[in-house]
Protein backbone atom coordinates (compact mmCIF):
# COMPACT_ATOMS: atom_id res chain seq x y z
CA UNK A 1 0.00 0.00 0.00
CA UNK A 2 2.27 2.62 -1.37
CA UNK A 3 0.94 6.36 -1.00
CA UNK A 4 3.16 7.23 -4.43
CA UNK A 5 0.62 9.51 -5.53
CA UNK A 6 0.63 12.25 -2.30
CA UNK A 7 3.86 14.27 -2.21
CA UNK A 8 4.89 16.07 0.53
CA UNK A 9 1.40 15.50 2.34
CA UNK A 10 0.12 14.11 5.94
CA UNK A 11 0.43 10.50 5.44
CA UNK A 12 -3.34 10.14 4.10
CA UNK A 13 -4.97 7.37 6.86
CA UNK A 14 -7.55 5.04 5.38
CA UNK A 15 -10.60 6.53 8.12
CA UNK A 16 -10.03 9.64 9.63
CA UNK A 17 -12.24 9.37 12.30
CA UNK A 18 -11.98 13.15 13.30
CA UNK A 19 -13.84 13.79 9.56
CA UNK A 20 -16.65 11.32 10.24
CA UNK A 21 -17.48 13.20 13.74
CA UNK A 22 -17.49 16.78 12.22
CA UNK A 23 -19.20 15.51 8.64
CA UNK A 24 -21.78 13.66 10.33
CA UNK A 25 -24.70 15.66 8.69
CA UNK A 26 -23.04 15.50 4.92
CA UNK A 27 -22.75 11.82 5.53
CA UNK A 28 -26.70 11.48 6.47
CA UNK A 29 -27.67 13.59 3.76
CA UNK A 30 -25.93 11.43 1.36
CA UNK A 31 -27.45 8.15 2.96
CA UNK A 32 -30.74 9.74 2.65
CA UNK A 33 -30.38 10.87 -1.06
CA UNK A 34 -28.88 7.38 -1.47
CA UNK A 35 -32.20 5.04 -0.55
CA UNK A 36 -34.37 7.73 -2.00
CA UNK A 37 -32.79 7.56 -5.36
CA UNK A 38 -32.66 3.82 -5.32
CA UNK A 39 -36.84 3.47 -3.93
CA UNK A 40 -37.78 5.77 -6.59
CA UNK A 41 -35.67 4.04 -9.12
CA UNK A 42 -37.43 0.69 -7.79
CA UNK A 43 -40.71 1.31 -7.46
CA UNK A 44 -41.01 3.01 -10.64
CA UNK A 45 -39.04 0.17 -12.21
CA UNK A 46 -41.75 -2.33 -10.83
CA UNK A 47 -44.85 -0.09 -11.84
CA UNK A 48 -43.26 -0.38 -15.49
CA UNK A 49 -42.09 -3.65 -15.11
CA UNK A 50 -45.62 -5.28 -13.54
CA UNK A 51 -47.61 -4.48 -17.19
CA UNK A 52 -44.87 -5.30 -19.14
CA UNK A 53 -44.08 -8.39 -17.61
CA UNK A 54 -48.03 -9.77 -17.91
CA UNK A 55 -47.64 -8.72 -21.55
CA UNK A 56 -44.46 -10.89 -22.37
CA UNK A 57 -45.84 -13.20 -20.56
CA UNK A 58 -49.32 -13.56 -21.86
CA UNK A 59 -48.43 -12.55 -25.38
CA UNK A 60 -45.76 -14.07 -27.48
CA UNK A 61 -45.63 -11.68 -30.15
CA UNK A 62 -44.43 -9.06 -27.54
CA UNK A 63 -42.07 -11.31 -25.28
CA UNK A 64 -39.39 -11.09 -28.22
CA UNK A 65 -39.43 -7.15 -28.55
CA UNK A 66 -39.76 -6.71 -24.70
CA UNK A 67 -37.01 -8.87 -24.11
CA UNK A 68 -34.30 -7.14 -26.25
CA UNK A 69 -34.91 -4.13 -25.50
CA UNK A 70 -34.69 -4.22 -21.30
CA UNK A 71 -31.74 -6.13 -22.51
CA UNK A 72 -30.38 -3.66 -24.66
CA UNK A 73 -30.76 -1.21 -21.88
CA UNK A 74 -29.20 -3.62 -19.67
CA UNK A 75 -26.28 -3.68 -21.51
CA UNK A 76 -25.35 -0.16 -22.13
CA UNK A 77 -22.70 0.47 -19.60
CA UNK A 78 -23.99 2.56 -16.96
CA UNK A 79 -21.49 5.56 -17.65
CA UNK A 80 -22.58 5.38 -21.36
CA UNK A 81 -26.46 5.45 -20.84
CA UNK A 82 -25.93 8.59 -18.55
CA UNK A 83 -23.71 10.40 -20.72
CA UNK A 84 -26.43 9.65 -23.46
CA UNK A 85 -29.35 10.86 -21.26
CA UNK A 86 -27.21 13.95 -20.54
CA UNK A 87 -27.62 16.34 -23.15
CA UNK A 88 -31.41 16.00 -23.36
CA UNK A 89 -32.00 16.13 -19.31
CA UNK A 90 -29.08 17.80 -17.92
CA UNK A 91 -27.93 17.68 -14.62
CA UNK A 92 -30.73 16.86 -13.04
CA UNK A 93 -32.61 13.86 -11.12
CA UNK A 94 -34.75 13.23 -14.25
CA UNK A 95 -31.16 11.70 -15.91
CA UNK A 96 -30.20 10.02 -12.74
CA UNK A 97 -33.57 8.14 -12.58
CA UNK A 98 -34.02 7.56 -16.16
CA UNK A 99 -30.77 5.41 -16.39
CA UNK A 100 -31.59 3.80 -12.68
CA UNK A 101 -35.25 2.89 -14.11
CA UNK A 102 -33.67 1.01 -17.05
CA UNK A 103 -31.61 -0.75 -15.22
CA UNK A 104 -33.97 -2.58 -13.09
CA UNK A 105 -36.82 -3.27 -16.14
CA UNK A 106 -34.37 -6.57 -17.14
CA UNK A 107 -34.06 -8.31 -13.54
CA UNK A 108 -37.80 -7.29 -12.87
CA UNK A 109 -39.61 -7.92 -16.10
CA UNK A 110 -37.16 -11.63 -16.40
CA UNK A 111 -37.72 -12.56 -13.08
CA UNK A 112 -41.57 -11.78 -13.60
CA UNK A 113 -42.23 -13.97 -16.53
CA UNK A 114 -40.11 -16.43 -14.97
CA UNK A 115 -42.51 -16.37 -11.53
CA UNK A 116 -45.66 -16.83 -13.76
CA UNK A 117 -44.09 -19.47 -16.21
CA UNK A 118 -43.82 -21.50 -13.18
CA UNK A 119 -47.13 -21.35 -11.95
CA UNK A 120 -48.61 -25.56 -13.15
CA UNK A 121 -51.07 -25.59 -15.66
CA UNK A 122 -53.32 -27.95 -12.88
CA UNK A 123 -53.50 -24.60 -10.49
CA UNK A 124 -54.72 -22.28 -13.26
CA UNK A 125 -57.37 -25.24 -14.36
CA UNK A 126 -58.20 -25.64 -10.61
CA UNK A 127 -58.79 -22.37 -10.44
CA UNK A 128 -60.68 -21.63 -13.34
CA UNK A 129 -62.85 -24.81 -12.78
CA UNK A 130 -63.28 -23.26 -9.08
CA UNK A 131 -65.29 -20.77 -11.43
CA UNK A 132 -62.15 -17.49 -10.72
CA UNK A 133 -62.50 -15.26 -13.75
CA UNK A 134 -59.27 -13.97 -15.07
CA UNK A 135 -58.26 -10.90 -12.95
CA UNK A 136 -59.05 -12.94 -9.82
CA UNK A 137 -57.36 -15.71 -11.04
CA UNK A 138 -54.13 -13.62 -12.03
CA UNK A 139 -54.58 -11.38 -8.64
CA UNK A 140 -55.55 -14.17 -6.46
CA UNK A 141 -53.56 -17.40 -7.76
CA UNK A 142 -51.22 -16.41 -10.61
CA UNK A 143 -49.30 -13.36 -8.79
CA UNK A 144 -48.90 -14.79 -5.38
CA UNK A 145 -47.37 -18.17 -6.61
CA UNK A 146 -45.00 -16.18 -8.51
CA UNK A 147 -44.06 -13.99 -5.55
CA UNK A 148 -41.09 -15.48 -4.65
CA UNK A 149 -39.56 -15.08 -7.67
CA UNK A 150 -40.83 -11.67 -8.50
CA UNK A 151 -39.08 -10.14 -5.05
CA UNK A 152 -36.10 -12.11 -5.81
CA UNK A 153 -36.02 -10.03 -8.69
CA UNK A 154 -36.82 -7.01 -6.66
CA UNK A 155 -33.69 -7.76 -4.23
CA UNK A 156 -31.39 -8.20 -7.68
CA UNK A 157 -32.94 -5.20 -8.36
CA UNK A 158 -32.62 -3.25 -5.63
CA UNK A 159 -28.87 -4.38 -4.65
CA UNK A 160 -28.02 -3.59 -8.26
CA UNK A 161 -29.48 -0.15 -8.06
CA UNK A 162 -28.33 0.60 -4.71
CA UNK A 163 -24.94 0.36 -6.60
CA UNK A 164 -25.40 1.98 -9.72
CA UNK A 165 -26.67 5.14 -7.78
CA UNK A 166 -23.13 6.21 -7.07
CA UNK A 167 -22.21 6.36 -10.86
CA UNK A 168 -24.69 9.27 -10.90
CA UNK A 169 -22.17 11.24 -8.50
CA UNK A 170 -20.62 12.49 -11.71
CA UNK A 171 -24.13 14.15 -12.88
CA UNK A 172 -24.60 16.17 -9.68
CA UNK A 173 -26.55 13.69 -8.18
CA UNK A 174 -25.55 10.27 -6.63
CA UNK A 175 -26.04 9.83 -2.77
CA UNK A 176 -23.41 8.25 -1.04
CA UNK A 177 -21.68 8.07 -4.53
CA UNK A 178 -20.39 11.79 -3.54
CA UNK A 179 -18.62 11.04 -0.74
CA UNK A 180 -16.72 8.83 -2.99
CA UNK A 181 -16.50 11.12 -5.71
CA UNK A 182 -15.74 13.83 -3.04
CA UNK A 183 -12.44 11.56 -1.84
CA UNK A 184 -11.47 10.98 -5.18
CA UNK A 185 -11.58 14.87 -6.12
CA UNK A 186 -9.83 15.90 -3.31
CA UNK A 187 -7.20 12.59 -2.70
CA UNK A 188 -8.56 12.16 0.92
CA UNK A 189 -9.38 8.65 1.26
CA UNK A 190 -11.74 9.02 4.40
CA UNK A 191 -14.89 9.83 2.09
CA UNK A 192 -14.22 7.24 -0.21
CA UNK A 193 -13.84 4.23 2.53
CA UNK A 194 -17.42 5.62 4.24
CA UNK A 195 -19.25 6.07 1.25
CA UNK A 196 -18.16 2.56 0.08
CA UNK A 197 -18.78 0.97 3.12
CA UNK A 198 -22.19 2.39 3.84
CA UNK A 199 -22.83 1.54 0.42
CA UNK A 200 -22.26 -2.31 0.85
CA UNK A 201 -23.94 -2.12 4.23
CA UNK A 202 -27.02 -0.34 2.76
CA UNK A 203 -27.22 -3.45 0.01
CA UNK A 204 -26.41 -6.19 2.07
CA UNK A 205 -29.49 -4.77 4.40
CA UNK A 206 -32.07 -3.80 1.77
CA UNK A 207 -31.43 -7.31 0.69
CA UNK A 208 -31.72 -9.36 4.23
CA UNK A 209 -34.69 -7.03 4.60
CA UNK A 210 -36.40 -7.84 1.98
CA UNK A 211 -35.96 -11.74 2.25
CA UNK A 212 -37.15 -11.11 5.60
CA UNK A 213 -40.74 -9.87 3.64
CA UNK A 214 -40.46 -12.54 1.16
CA UNK A 215 -40.50 -15.25 4.26
CA UNK A 216 -43.05 -13.74 5.96
CA UNK A 217 -46.04 -13.04 2.62
CA UNK A 218 -45.22 -16.41 1.50
CA UNK A 219 -45.46 -19.12 3.91
CA UNK A 220 -45.87 -21.79 1.95
CA UNK A 221 -42.49 -21.13 0.34
CA UNK A 222 -40.79 -21.40 3.50
CA UNK A 223 -40.05 -25.20 3.40
CA UNK A 224 -38.83 -26.03 0.26
CA UNK A 225 -36.53 -24.22 -1.79
CA UNK A 226 -37.44 -21.56 -4.32
CA UNK A 227 -37.99 -23.52 -8.28
CA UNK B 1 -31.92 26.03 -22.43
CA UNK B 2 -34.89 27.88 -24.06
CA UNK B 3 -34.98 26.75 -27.94
CA UNK B 4 -35.19 22.91 -26.30
CA UNK B 5 -36.21 21.43 -30.06
CA UNK B 6 -34.24 23.82 -31.91
CA UNK B 7 -31.43 23.01 -29.71
CA UNK B 8 -31.99 18.73 -30.21
CA UNK B 9 -31.72 19.75 -33.52
CA UNK B 10 -28.45 21.20 -33.36
CA UNK B 11 -27.01 19.06 -30.55
CA UNK B 12 -27.08 16.13 -33.14
CA UNK B 13 -25.68 18.31 -35.86
CA UNK B 14 -22.95 19.17 -33.29
CA UNK B 15 -22.61 15.37 -32.61
CA UNK B 16 -22.46 14.34 -36.29
CA UNK B 17 -19.37 17.36 -36.90
CA UNK B 18 -17.18 15.42 -33.94
CA UNK B 19 -17.46 12.39 -36.23
CA UNK B 20 -16.69 14.14 -38.97
CA UNK B 21 -13.82 15.99 -37.28
CA UNK B 22 -10.93 14.10 -39.16
CA UNK B 23 -8.71 14.85 -36.26
CA UNK B 24 -10.86 12.49 -33.94
CA UNK B 25 -9.42 9.88 -36.22
CA UNK B 26 -5.91 10.27 -35.50
CA UNK B 27 -3.47 9.31 -33.54
CA UNK B 28 -3.21 8.11 -29.71
CA UNK B 29 -6.20 10.12 -28.89
CA UNK B 30 -7.94 8.98 -32.14
CA UNK B 31 -11.19 6.60 -32.38
CA UNK B 32 -9.48 3.04 -33.79
CA UNK B 33 -6.85 3.45 -31.39
CA UNK B 34 -8.55 3.59 -28.26
CA UNK B 35 -11.66 1.37 -29.75
CA UNK B 36 -8.56 -0.91 -29.90
CA UNK B 37 -7.64 -0.39 -26.20
CA UNK B 38 -11.15 -0.30 -25.66
CA UNK B 39 -11.12 -3.89 -26.67
CA UNK B 40 -7.67 -5.08 -25.43
CA UNK B 41 -8.39 -4.09 -21.80
CA UNK B 42 -11.72 -5.28 -21.60
CA UNK B 43 -10.23 -9.18 -23.47
CA UNK B 44 -7.46 -8.27 -21.23
CA UNK B 45 -9.16 -8.48 -17.65
CA UNK B 46 -12.05 -10.80 -18.96
CA UNK B 47 -9.40 -13.35 -19.36
CA UNK B 48 -7.57 -12.68 -16.48
CA UNK B 49 -10.75 -13.10 -13.93
CA UNK B 50 -11.68 -16.05 -16.27
CA UNK B 51 -8.60 -17.72 -15.59
CA UNK B 52 -8.83 -17.36 -11.41
CA UNK B 53 -13.49 -17.30 -11.44
CA UNK B 54 -14.09 -20.28 -13.46
CA UNK B 55 -11.66 -22.98 -11.81
CA UNK B 56 -13.00 -22.00 -8.21
CA UNK B 57 -16.93 -22.03 -9.68
CA UNK B 58 -15.92 -25.48 -11.29
CA UNK B 59 -14.13 -26.74 -8.30
CA UNK B 60 -16.60 -25.31 -6.00
CA UNK B 61 -19.79 -26.74 -8.13
CA UNK B 62 -17.89 -30.17 -8.61
CA UNK B 63 -17.34 -30.81 -5.29
CA UNK B 64 -20.26 -29.37 -3.71
CA UNK B 65 -18.89 -27.50 -1.28
CA UNK B 66 -18.71 -23.89 0.00
CA UNK B 67 -21.78 -23.48 -2.08
CA UNK B 68 -23.62 -20.72 0.11
CA UNK B 69 -20.16 -18.85 0.24
CA UNK B 70 -19.76 -18.65 -3.80
CA UNK B 71 -23.29 -17.06 -4.03
CA UNK B 72 -23.13 -14.47 -0.92
CA UNK B 73 -19.68 -13.07 -2.14
CA UNK B 74 -21.42 -12.92 -5.47
CA UNK B 75 -24.35 -11.05 -4.36
CA UNK B 76 -22.03 -8.52 -1.88
CA UNK B 77 -20.39 -8.22 -5.39
CA UNK B 78 -23.23 -7.08 -6.96
CA UNK B 79 -23.53 -4.92 -4.21
CA UNK B 80 -20.25 -2.87 -4.39
CA UNK B 81 -20.28 0.06 -6.67
CA UNK B 82 -17.78 -0.27 -9.44
CA UNK B 83 -17.33 3.68 -9.04
CA UNK B 84 -15.72 2.76 -5.91
CA UNK B 85 -14.02 -0.30 -6.98
CA UNK B 86 -12.53 2.02 -9.80
CA UNK B 87 -11.18 4.88 -7.19
CA UNK B 88 -9.92 2.41 -4.68
CA UNK B 89 -7.61 1.16 -7.09
CA UNK B 90 -7.04 3.98 -8.51
CA UNK B 91 -5.84 4.90 -4.73
CA UNK B 92 -4.12 1.47 -4.27
CA UNK B 93 -1.65 1.59 -7.65
CA UNK B 94 -1.46 5.61 -8.27
CA UNK B 95 -3.36 8.25 -10.60
CA UNK B 96 -1.63 8.45 -14.42
CA UNK B 97 -2.79 12.02 -14.72
CA UNK B 98 -4.49 14.39 -11.75
CA UNK B 99 -7.56 13.71 -10.14
CA UNK B 100 -8.98 16.79 -11.56
CA UNK B 101 -9.10 15.25 -14.72
CA UNK B 102 -10.40 11.73 -13.68
CA UNK B 103 -7.42 10.22 -16.01
CA UNK B 104 -7.48 6.77 -14.59
CA UNK B 105 -4.14 4.89 -15.40
CA UNK B 106 -4.25 1.32 -17.31
CA UNK B 107 -2.84 -0.57 -14.30
CA UNK B 108 -6.09 0.60 -11.66
CA UNK B 109 -8.32 0.06 -14.66
CA UNK B 110 -7.37 -3.21 -15.23
CA UNK B 111 -7.42 -4.58 -11.57
CA UNK B 112 -10.84 -2.83 -11.10
CA UNK B 113 -12.19 -4.97 -14.15
CA UNK B 114 -10.74 -7.87 -13.13
CA UNK B 115 -12.37 -7.42 -9.34
CA UNK B 116 -15.74 -6.73 -10.82
CA UNK B 117 -15.60 -9.02 -13.30
CA UNK B 118 -15.00 -12.14 -11.04
CA UNK B 119 -17.96 -12.54 -8.86
CA UNK B 120 -20.48 -13.32 -11.79
CA UNK B 121 -18.18 -15.75 -13.19
CA UNK B 122 -18.13 -17.62 -10.13
CA UNK B 123 -21.37 -17.51 -9.24
CA UNK B 124 -22.59 -18.73 -12.82
CA UNK B 125 -19.73 -21.48 -13.12
CA UNK B 126 -21.01 -22.43 -9.97
CA UNK B 127 -24.59 -22.52 -10.46
CA UNK B 128 -24.09 -24.24 -13.72
CA UNK B 129 -22.06 -27.08 -12.31
CA UNK B 130 -24.93 -27.46 -9.99
CA UNK B 131 -27.76 -27.40 -12.59
CA UNK B 132 -26.31 -30.45 -14.01
CA UNK B 133 -28.61 -33.56 -13.20
CA UNK B 134 -27.52 -35.45 -10.60
CA UNK B 135 -29.01 -38.77 -12.02
CA UNK B 136 -26.90 -38.01 -15.21
CA UNK B 137 -23.74 -37.37 -13.09
CA UNK B 138 -24.38 -41.29 -11.87
CA UNK B 139 -25.30 -42.37 -15.54
CA UNK B 140 -21.95 -41.06 -16.10
CA UNK B 141 -20.58 -42.78 -13.13
CA UNK B 142 -22.49 -45.82 -13.58
CA UNK B 143 -20.76 -46.46 -17.14
CA UNK B 144 -17.54 -46.44 -15.94
CA UNK B 145 -16.41 -42.69 -16.21
CA UNK B 146 -13.63 -41.24 -14.07
CA UNK B 147 -14.12 -38.14 -11.89
CA UNK B 148 -11.82 -36.40 -14.69
CA UNK B 149 -13.87 -37.68 -17.21
CA UNK B 150 -17.50 -36.65 -15.51
CA UNK B 151 -15.96 -33.40 -15.30
CA UNK B 152 -15.03 -32.87 -18.52
CA UNK B 153 -16.87 -34.36 -20.78
CA UNK B 154 -20.29 -34.44 -18.71
CA UNK B 155 -20.58 -31.52 -15.97
CA UNK B 156 -18.88 -28.83 -18.32
CA UNK B 157 -20.34 -29.07 -21.48
CA UNK B 158 -24.10 -28.88 -20.27
CA UNK B 159 -22.42 -26.39 -17.69
CA UNK B 160 -20.89 -24.01 -20.43
CA UNK B 161 -24.48 -21.98 -20.87
CA UNK B 162 -24.24 -20.39 -17.51
CA UNK B 163 -20.22 -20.29 -17.67
CA UNK B 164 -20.96 -18.37 -20.73
CA UNK B 165 -23.09 -16.06 -19.56
CA UNK B 166 -21.22 -15.32 -16.43
CA UNK B 167 -18.60 -14.26 -19.11
CA UNK B 168 -20.68 -12.46 -21.26
CA UNK B 169 -22.43 -9.90 -18.08
CA UNK B 170 -18.75 -9.25 -17.41
CA UNK B 171 -17.67 -8.33 -20.58
CA UNK B 172 -20.08 -5.55 -20.87
CA UNK B 173 -18.37 -3.30 -18.30
CA UNK B 174 -16.47 -0.17 -19.79
CA UNK B 175 -14.25 2.17 -18.41
CA UNK B 176 -11.16 3.36 -20.28
CA UNK B 177 -10.56 3.57 -24.10
CA UNK B 178 -13.42 4.70 -25.37
CA UNK B 179 -14.54 5.89 -22.01
CA UNK B 180 -12.11 8.57 -21.99
CA UNK B 181 -14.34 10.53 -24.37
CA UNK B 182 -16.90 10.25 -21.99
CA UNK B 183 -15.16 11.40 -19.04
CA UNK B 184 -13.37 14.23 -21.11
CA UNK B 185 -16.38 15.18 -22.08
CA UNK B 186 -17.69 15.63 -18.66
CA UNK B 187 -14.04 17.39 -17.67
CA UNK B 188 -14.25 19.97 -20.31
CA UNK B 189 -17.81 20.22 -20.77
CA UNK B 190 -17.80 19.21 -24.13
CA UNK B 191 -21.43 17.70 -24.35
CA UNK B 192 -21.03 16.60 -28.16
CA UNK B 193 -18.17 14.43 -27.67
CA UNK B 194 -19.61 13.23 -24.18
CA UNK B 195 -22.54 12.15 -26.17
CA UNK B 196 -20.50 10.67 -29.04
CA UNK B 197 -17.79 8.76 -26.44
CA UNK B 198 -21.71 7.22 -25.40
CA UNK B 199 -22.75 6.14 -28.32
CA UNK B 200 -19.47 4.38 -29.65
CA UNK B 201 -19.12 2.31 -25.42
CA UNK B 202 -22.88 1.74 -25.80
CA UNK B 203 -22.56 -0.23 -29.41
CA UNK B 204 -19.33 -1.67 -29.15
CA UNK B 205 -20.75 -3.25 -25.82
CA UNK B 206 -23.97 -4.24 -27.60
CA UNK B 207 -21.55 -5.92 -30.36
CA UNK B 208 -19.67 -7.43 -28.06
CA UNK B 209 -22.87 -8.84 -26.38
CA UNK B 210 -24.36 -10.01 -29.19
CA UNK B 211 -21.25 -11.99 -30.74
CA UNK B 212 -20.77 -13.55 -26.72
CA UNK B 213 -24.40 -14.85 -27.41
CA UNK B 214 -22.86 -16.67 -30.37
CA UNK B 215 -20.31 -18.16 -28.85
CA UNK B 216 -22.75 -19.32 -26.08
CA UNK B 217 -25.24 -20.84 -28.48
CA UNK B 218 -22.82 -22.50 -30.46
CA UNK B 219 -20.96 -23.99 -26.92
CA UNK B 220 -24.30 -25.49 -25.81
CA UNK B 221 -24.16 -29.11 -26.66
CA UNK B 222 -26.58 -29.79 -29.31
CA UNK B 223 -29.29 -31.78 -27.44
CA UNK B 224 -29.69 -29.16 -24.55
CA UNK B 225 -30.50 -26.16 -27.31
CA UNK B 226 -33.86 -24.44 -26.87
CA UNK B 227 -35.68 -26.13 -29.88
CA UNK B 228 -38.88 -23.78 -31.47
CA UNK B 229 -41.51 -25.57 -29.39
CA UNK B 230 -40.21 -25.46 -26.06
CA UNK B 231 -40.81 -22.44 -23.98
CA UNK B 232 -38.09 -21.81 -22.56
CA UNK B 233 -35.48 -18.79 -22.47
CA UNK B 234 -32.28 -19.25 -22.16
CA UNK B 235 -30.64 -17.34 -20.18
CA UNK B 236 -29.97 -14.08 -21.47
CA UNK B 237 -27.29 -11.99 -20.38
CA UNK B 238 -26.60 -12.72 -16.53
CA UNK B 239 -27.42 -15.42 -14.19
CA UNK B 240 -31.00 -13.63 -13.48
CA UNK B 241 -33.05 -16.53 -13.45
CA UNK B 242 -30.47 -18.87 -11.64
CA UNK B 243 -30.23 -15.90 -9.31
CA UNK B 244 -33.91 -16.19 -8.99
CA UNK B 245 -33.49 -19.28 -7.64
CA UNK B 246 -30.34 -18.71 -5.64
CA UNK B 247 -32.34 -15.91 -4.12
Amino acid sequence: MLATGVVGAVEDPWIRWSWISGHADIIVAALVQHIQLTLIAVLVGLAIAVPLGLVAWRSRLFRGPIFSLTGILYTIPSLALFSLLLPFTGLTIWTAEIGLVGYTLLILVRNIVVGLNAVPDEVREAARGMGFRPLAELARVDLPLAFPAIIAGVRIATVTTIGLVTVTALIGEGGLGSLIYDGLLRDFKTPLVVGTVLCVALAVMSDLGLAGLQRVVTPWARSRAVP
Amino acid sequence: MGEKSGGAMSFFGQVIQWFQNPAHWQGDAGIPHRTFEHLLMSGASVLTAALIALPIGIAVGHYGRGGIIAINVSNVGRAIPSFAVLVLAAKLFGFVSGPKVLGFGAVPAFVALVALAIPPMVTNSYIGMREVDRDVREAAHGMGMRERAVLFRVELPIAMPFIMAGIRTSAVVAWGGLGRFILDGFGLQDYPMLFAGAVMVAVLSLIVEFSLAGVQRLSTPAGLRPSKTTQKEEPLGSSLDTAAVAA
